[in-house]
């Protein structure tokens, strides 16, 4: 008897033993970021380096957004959506707690959306929320919101960062101390270094594997490739030097994923003004564009060619929008010659800060030379585009268009490019008032084709998500359909 | 001493006043709204409105000059746009890196300038001196990004001996914090030891040459004495001013270093917040800044005072 314990208990040691490597596992993560988020609340500002950092792993909304860019439910555990589509009965998880104790319910939904809606609101997607009228608690597990009229988008649009759940009383103080319902609680913040958050044991939903995970700020690209090299960090979800990419596909150490992000870059035209205002001279410009030598040679031939204002990895993208005008030098001669122009057009292109805009703009102006447009270039800052082309003063423009599904600014007449088209109104309409995922991908489709057909802007390429990280990470997403680094499903390999 | 040092002070004040104006004028004709720029381009008016009367952009420029004035001298710095809690906080946090490294770095390159200086003057000539001038040549002339790229590659990426950057807080202990400043120091004090130490030279061999160095020689005093008792002090004006520059260049200057290394300190934090339209940060940094580059000259000239009676004295 003796003996089998001890050979038990030998045997217990060995598999120990054994095991110890694995249990070992390495379950913290340190991730490098370019920019610091200038605070930490999603529901208070516009900047991605704050998603970045909280979406998902901090704040959880009703809803979610997938690796895909599908709709998942989150704290909404059900839904039922009435048959005029105009009112909304989300049923809530219970038992979910904030970090710091407090229980969440119906209550707080009331709060934070109507304080994402009230008239003072700074949130910066307060258009997300415009279509809501009214939000009833039921009871503390149910939630009523009605709509003023029906918005097919509104779950989509309640998983997004700055649509959230947080408390009333640690919304005042979420800009610095985050307080949130997510799997990760927010631990430290040391200003121009690093942001840490652990993992939070007392989660609702399914803990995650990772016990810390550590966002440390490397604004520099060189920096970047050192402190990947030195181990300093083990992945850049985006990192900044495209041209290092190579030699980190040869490094068997790391895994390289190039994916897509909601970063739909356009050579933005002003409808508005002459000669832009005439399809002809639009499409001509559109077929001048060979948008391959644009991504090869500003882009270090990152990106993914796009035919029109959608992002190339969601379902509903129609691929053969590319086709609508195909690079064609002679065919741009011949539109822009029935459109009167064989003289040639003088205008102005306004460039701003980011490399895509500044090396892209002269590939852009050299293309278009061939067909007779001469360009003027115009670099400028980002509060000077604000201040011109942002406001409608401006011929051309590129620009990096990098909110989730937002092909609906083409619907207002009044925004920048000064697009007024009645057709594609009434898709987006229909759009509205369409809450079955089929039906509405139909129409997404067609307010793809329209948009492509109209030539209202250049549609050139979605911007990568290039992210370089150690082989043995898991679950870090390739695509970026809401600009976030949802750690939720990251784990390490043995 | 005392007309002197009055004279100094007035002046120092007059230029701190002036420093007030020329940098919330700046400041006042940048274009672009902060608002807008901190909310995007999907944000509607009203939020952008509302955030406007938030960081109080609606009061009148002059009001809020005086404002920040008065602020200033009872200690209250404002509060940063993007990171919404006091500037006087952040730039204390920054001053904790910045300053550390902006010493360490001036000790190093004091320590290697001023014997290598003193070494090349005394065997003037020499196959030493050539050697000498020739690699102070060569560091004046390396640029200090490329230099840290180096040791980088070098002490992070190939050795593993230091992290390759990032500073991980005092509150870590000493040793982690200092090991963090080691390479970004070191890059930082190789072009200003070079200077130094070119400096020194010349002004020692200049000093050397001059009639008192002969006379005390005459009198007998062995080459040793004369060069540590009469030259060198003689030979320390322009190095001490030198030195005074590279001060101020440390602290203000190393936004290059900083983000090769990815430091939180003070050159980001101002480069950051101009990116980011946070003017209550840029305003204080940089008047910070002025006021520390102008407090260091203050210092220099009294420095020259102590070690030359004869300004002192020319200036009463």
């Amino acid at each position: 008897m003796n003996s089998f314990i001890r050979t038990i208990a030998a045997a217990a040691l060995v598999a120990t033993a054994w095991t110890a490597p694995a249990m070992a596992a390495k379950d913290t993560i340190t991730l490098g970021v370019v920019l610091e988020p200038p605070h930490l609340d999603p529901t208070a500002g516009a900047a991605a380096a704050i998603d970045e950092i909280v979406y998902a792993n901090v704040f959880e909304g009703l809803t979610r957004i997938g690796s895909k860019g599908e709709i998942l439910p989150a704290l909404a555990e059900s839904w039922e959506i009435s048959e005029d589509g105009k009112t909304y009965t989300f049923h809530l998880h219970t038992g979910v707690k904030f970090h710091d104790g407090s229980d969440f319910d119906a209550d707080d939904v009331k709060f934070s959306i109507d304080r994402a809606r009230a008239e003072d609101s700074t949130n910066a997607q307060k258009g997300l929320f415009k279509a809501i009228e009214n939000v009833e608690v039921v009871d503390p597990a149910t939630v009523k919101v009605t709509l003023s009229s029906p918005a097919g988008n509104f779950l989509f649009n309640m998983g997004w960062g700055d649509a959230v759940m947080v408390a009333a009383e640690s919304a005042e103080g979420n800009k610095e101390n985050p307080v949130g319902t997510g799997p990760f609680k927010f631990s430290s913040w040391s200003k121009g270094s690093a942001i840490e958050i652990v993992r939070n044991d007392a989660y609702w939903g399914k803990p995650v594997a990772l016990s810390k995970a550590t966002f440390r700020i490397i604004p520099d690209a060189s920096a970047a490739i050192a402190a990947l090299q030195a181990g300093d960090v083990d992945g850049f979800p985006n990192f900044p030097a495209p041209e290092a990419i190579p030699a980190f596909q040869a490094d068997p150490r790391f895994s390289v994923v190039i994916g897509s992000t909601e970063g739909e870059t356009i050579l933005a035209m002003n409808n508005k003004r002459a000669p832009f205002d005439n399809l002809k001279v639009r499409a001509a410009i559109s077929s001048a564009i060979d948008r391959k030598a644009i991504i090869d040679g500003a882009m270090f031939g990152l990106g993914t060619p796009i035919g029109t204002h959608f992002a190339p990895h969601h379902p509903a993208y129609d691929a053969e929008t590319i086709n609508t005008w195909p690079y064609d030098v002679e065919k741009a001669k011949a539109l822009l010659k029935e459109a009167g122009f064989e003289n040639g057009i003088k205008a102005k292109l306004t460039l701003p800060p980011p490399t895509y805009a500044r090396r892209g703009g002269e590939i852009i102006a050299s293309q278009l030379r061939a067909i007779g447009i001469d360009l003027e270039i115009v670099p400028v800052e980002w509060k000077q585009w604000l201040e011109g082309p942002f406001k409608g003063d401006f011929d051309m423009t590129i620009v990096s268009h990098t909110e989730p599904m937002d092909i609906g600014i083409y619907a207002n007449p009044g925004y920048y490019f000064g697009y007024d088209g009645k057709e594609f109104q009434a898709v987006m309409d229909k759009l509205n008032l369409t809450t079955d995922e089929a039906a509405r991908y139909g129409l997404m489709a067609d307010a793809q084709k329209i948009i492509a057909r109209d030539a209202v802007n250049v549609y050139l390429f979605e911007l990568a998500k290039t992210g370089v990280w150690d082989a043995k990470i898991n679950g870090l997403w390739e695509n970026s359909p809401v600009q976030a680094n949802d750690l939720t499903g990251v784990s390490w390999s043995d | 001493m005392a007309w002197f040092f009055a004279k100094r002070l007035v002046s120092f004040t007059v230029t701190l006043a002036l420093a007030t104006i020329v940098i919330f004028t700046m400041l006042e004709i940048v274009p672009g709204d902060p608002a807008r720029l901190m909310l995007g381009i999907n944000a509607t008016q009203d939020a952008v409105d509302a955030l406007r009367q938030q960081m109080g952009l609606d009061i009148p420029p002059l009001a809020r000059y005086f404002a920040w004035v008065s602020g200033m001298l009872t200690g209250d710095f404002g509060r940063s746009y993007t990171y919404s809690v006091p500037v006087a906080e952040l730039i204390g946090d920054r001053l904790w890196v910045s300053l550390p490294l902006a010493m360490i770095s001036l000790a190093l390159s004091t320590l290697v300038a001023l014997p290598v200086g003193i070494a090349a003057a005394s065997r003037r000539g020499s196959a030493a001196d050539t050697g000498i001038m020739a690699s102070t040549q060569l560091g004046v002339a390396i640029p200090n990004f490329w230099f840290a790229i180096l040791l980088v590659y070098v002490f992070a990426v190939t050795l593993r001996w230091v992290p390759a950057g990032g500073f991980p807080g005092w509150d870590k202990g000493l040793m982690p914090g200092l090991t963090a400043l080691i390479l970004p120091s070191i890059a930082l004090a190789l072009p200003q030891a070079a200077i130094l130490s070119r400096v020194t030279r010349s002004a020692l061999v200049e000093a050397l040459g001059e009639d008192y160095i002969r006379t005390a020689r005459a009198k007998g005093l062995g080459r040793r004495a004369v060069l540590w008792r009469h030259a060198l002090r003689n030979a320390l004006i322009p190095v001490v001013t030198i030195m005074g520059l590279q001060f101020a260049f440390l602290l203000a200057g190393t936004i290059i270093i900083e983000n090769v290394f990815y430091l939180p300190g003070l050159g980001r934090l101002v480069f950051q917040a101009i990116t980011q339209n946070d003017l209550p940060v840029v305003q204080n940094v940089v008047m910070l800044l002025v006021a520390t580059v102008i407090i260091i000259n203050f210092l220099v000239d009294i420095a020259y005072a102590l070690i030359d009676p004869r300004l002192r004295k020319r200036e009463a």
